[in-house]
């Protein structure tokens, strides 16, 4: 018997002459790859120059055995000579399928070293900031385009969707609008009263109440609901569509994306942002009657005369107006993300948090902007 | 290996019914499949082969009857059990069903990442071997799905249902969108692993060739249920509109099947 160089479940390592033999035994099968493979360094350790495998122990292989058998060839080679022998005829072919070792290739997409990440991913998302700012206005334009152009060609107005889309970023969103704005409205009565109270002017609450829900509060949550609420869901309908090549579809079969998908949504939330502004306006000022009656024992009747007394219709205008334009902008900016989305579920995903972050933030830009705008023309 | 102790029927369908609200797919459905055979299962489109393989696998939920897998109701198994036995199987879906956010060679890991414990570099040899089993080229590996071609995708998933040596392959439709050649290397591909691994096979397709070369049965599906279970010849035999229509057609008699 030749003197044994190491041994485990599945092979054994003879000194033989000249070169080492190993016996490989047991289940070659997915099952044990793990052990087989571990056991790697030291077998080929011991078997020094080269070795003869021989395979006729082996009672079971599967592909798995077949990629481990060629494994080890490949590291015993390195060393010196490795050969084959013994192979069982079931396992011939499965081996010649696996034979071919496969020359080393990438499995991940490049990485980039750890101290260029920070100056990379400041300078791409400026690059990308500014790039997509102008391609979001590129695409303003093209649908402002199709937009005026469909005024003159009222055919290209699909109906059906617009209808469609009212019901669902218009009618469905009042639940959750009008709870917002009901709890506002009555946190603003509440807190406002404790702190006037302090100069004995807890009366004014309701000047602060007026003023800030119809000017800016009102619109301004009522637009960041409908943000989150339909913007996202504006990206999410389209980019899906764009990943399942729906879009390329349309186009090929002559129907404009823009006339089938964006103009409906831009019509039907221009509609509805104005008309859920003034619901929450509603709802807003209800809110903070009742808490100013719970907490300040103002009678709804009371309330309702000294509100008409110190708020002009003024207020409620400046906050109405401003509705179609946060409208465009967030039906502009979900759309245009949709349309962005390219290859996979992630990108759908990115796209959909890039577009409500950005419609949110132009919203508020755009109301700093307005009030500026009204101040100067003393409003 | 562990397979003398097995049944010999691995897959067995008793009264199936399906359905989806008050459209019902199978009614009344039996079926076996045998060890080691390759079952072709063919039928017009939308007469449910896609559904009665997920309804086989676990993913639909049949209204009535028994699926058996090796034996095991698939009712019954509790989800440990479950578990276990889905790492018996490989499936390749219609359309790949690959993971989008993960690279070709990813994919092929995750059954094994999810199963063992392996070495990266062992994992890394597993896809590429796969890969190249499944004749993909090699710089695939570290694409995208999106990526690429619609025939190259099906190969890459065709290398992960392979990549856990699963004794039962479920493949719906792998030939469909193969160019010709690539086509028969796939059927030489899985003449050759029924035989040498013992592999059992339902293959759902439309290619003639594929159930002319590599099928020991064929299964037609029409009317809910499985009309005939037989080999080739036998079903050419059968007197039935549309199996006469499928295999006596102008393409069955190109494919030599006449
Ligand atoms: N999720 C589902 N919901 C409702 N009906 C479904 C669903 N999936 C499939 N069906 C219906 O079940 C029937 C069978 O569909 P299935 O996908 O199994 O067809 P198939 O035989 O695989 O066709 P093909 O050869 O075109 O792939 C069809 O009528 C289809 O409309
Ligand atoms: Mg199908």
């Amino acid at each position: 018997m030749a003197e044994t160089l190491a041994q485990n479940d599945f092979m054994t390592v003879e000194r033989g002459s000249p070169s080492a033999l190993v016996h490989l035994r047991g289940d070659w099968t997915i099952d044990n790859a793990v052990v087989i493979d571990e056991a790697m360094p030291a077998i080929v350790a011991a078997c020094g120059e080269g070795a003869v495998v021989d395979c006729s122990g082996i009672t079971g292989m599967d592909t798995t055995g077949a990629v481990l058998i060629r494994r080890y060839l490949a590291h015993i080679e390195e060393e010196g000579a490795a050969v084959l022998t013994g192979v069982l005829g079931a396992h011939k072919t499965l081996l010649e399928v696996i034979s071919c070792c496969p020359p080393p290739a990438q499995t991940e997409p490049d990485h980039t070293p750890w101290y260029l990440l920070p100056v990379i991913q400041a300078g791409g998302a400026t690059i990308l900031a500014l790039r997509s700012t102008a391609r979001l206005l590129g695409f303003l334009g093209l649908v402002l385009i199709r937009l005026f152009g469909a005024l003159f060609d009222p055919g290209r107005i699909r109906l059906v969707p617009v209808v469609h889309q009212l019901e669902v970023v218009g009618l469905q969103s009042m639940g959750i609008v009008g709870l917002i704005s009901f709890l506002i409205g009555a946190v603003m009565v509440n807190q406002g009263a404790i702190q006037l109270a302090k100069f004995g002017a807890d009366i004014f609450v309701i000047d602060m109440l007026g003023i800030g829900h119809l000017r800016e509060l009102g619109i301004l949550l009522t637009a960041i609901i409908i943000a989150g609420r339909s913007g996202s869901a504006f990206t999410a309908q389209i980019g899906s569509m764009v990943l399942h090549e729906e879009v390329d579809a349309m186009k090929t079969l002559g129907m404009e994306p823009i006339d089938v998908l964006v103009l409906p949504r831009l019509m039907a939330l221009t509609l509805s942002l104005p008309l859920l502004t003034f619901y929450a306006d509603v709802v807003g000022i209800a809110g903070g009657a009742m808490m100013a009656w719970i907490q300040l024992d103002i009678t709804p009747a009371n309330f309702l005369i000294y509100f008409r007394e110190v708020i002009s219709i003024d207020h409620y205008w400046v906050g109405i107006i401003k509705a179609p334009f946060f409208a465009a902008v967030i039906a502009t900016t979900g759309c245009f993300h949709g349309l962005r989305v390219q290859g996979s579920a992630d990108a759908l995903g990115m796209r959909t948090t890039r577009s409500v972050v950005q419609s949110i933030f132009l919203v508020i830009v755009l109301d700093a902007l307005f009030a500026i705008f009204f101040t100067s023309v003393g409003l | 290996m562990a397979a003398e102790k097995k049944p010999e029927i691995v897959v067995s369908v008793r009264d199936l019914k399906t359905a989806f609200g008050t459209h019902v797919v199978h009614d009344g459905l039996d079926l076996d499949v045998r060890r080691g055979e390759i079952l072709g299962v063919v039928g017009g489109s939308g007469t449910g082969k896609s559904v009665l393989l997920k309804a086989i696998i676990g993913l639909i939920k049949p209204a009535a009857g028994t699926i058996e897998i090796n034996g095991k109701n698939r009712a019954e198994m509790t989800a440990e059990e479950d578990r276990l036995s889905r790492r018996e199987w490989g499936v390749l879906f219609q359309d790949g069903a690959l993971f989008s956010s993960l690279t070709v060679a990813q994919n092929i890991q995750v059954p094994l990442r999810e199963h063992f414990h392996m070495s990266p570099s062992l994992m890394k040899d597993l896809a590429l071997s796969k890969l190249t089993m499944a004749g993909l080229e090699l710089e695939a590996a570290a694409k995208f799905p999106s990526d690429l071609s619609g025939g190259m995708r099906k190969r890459a998933a065709l290398a992960r249902s392979l990549v856990l040596d699963p004794d039962l392959l479920f493949l719906d439709e792998p030939t469909a969108g193969l160019d010709p050649i690539g086509a028969a290397a796939f059927d030489g591909l899985v003449k050759e692993l029924s035989k040498s691994l013992g592999l059992t096979v339902f293959l759902v397709t439309h290619d003639l060739d594929t159930l002319v070369r590599v099928c020991d049965r064929i299964a037609v599906l029409g009317d809910q249920k499985i009309l005939i279970n037989a080999p080739l010849k036998e079903v050419m035999a059968f007197d039935h509109p549309w199996v006469r229509e499928y295999f006596h057609g102008p393409r069955a008699r190109a494919a030599g099947a006449t």
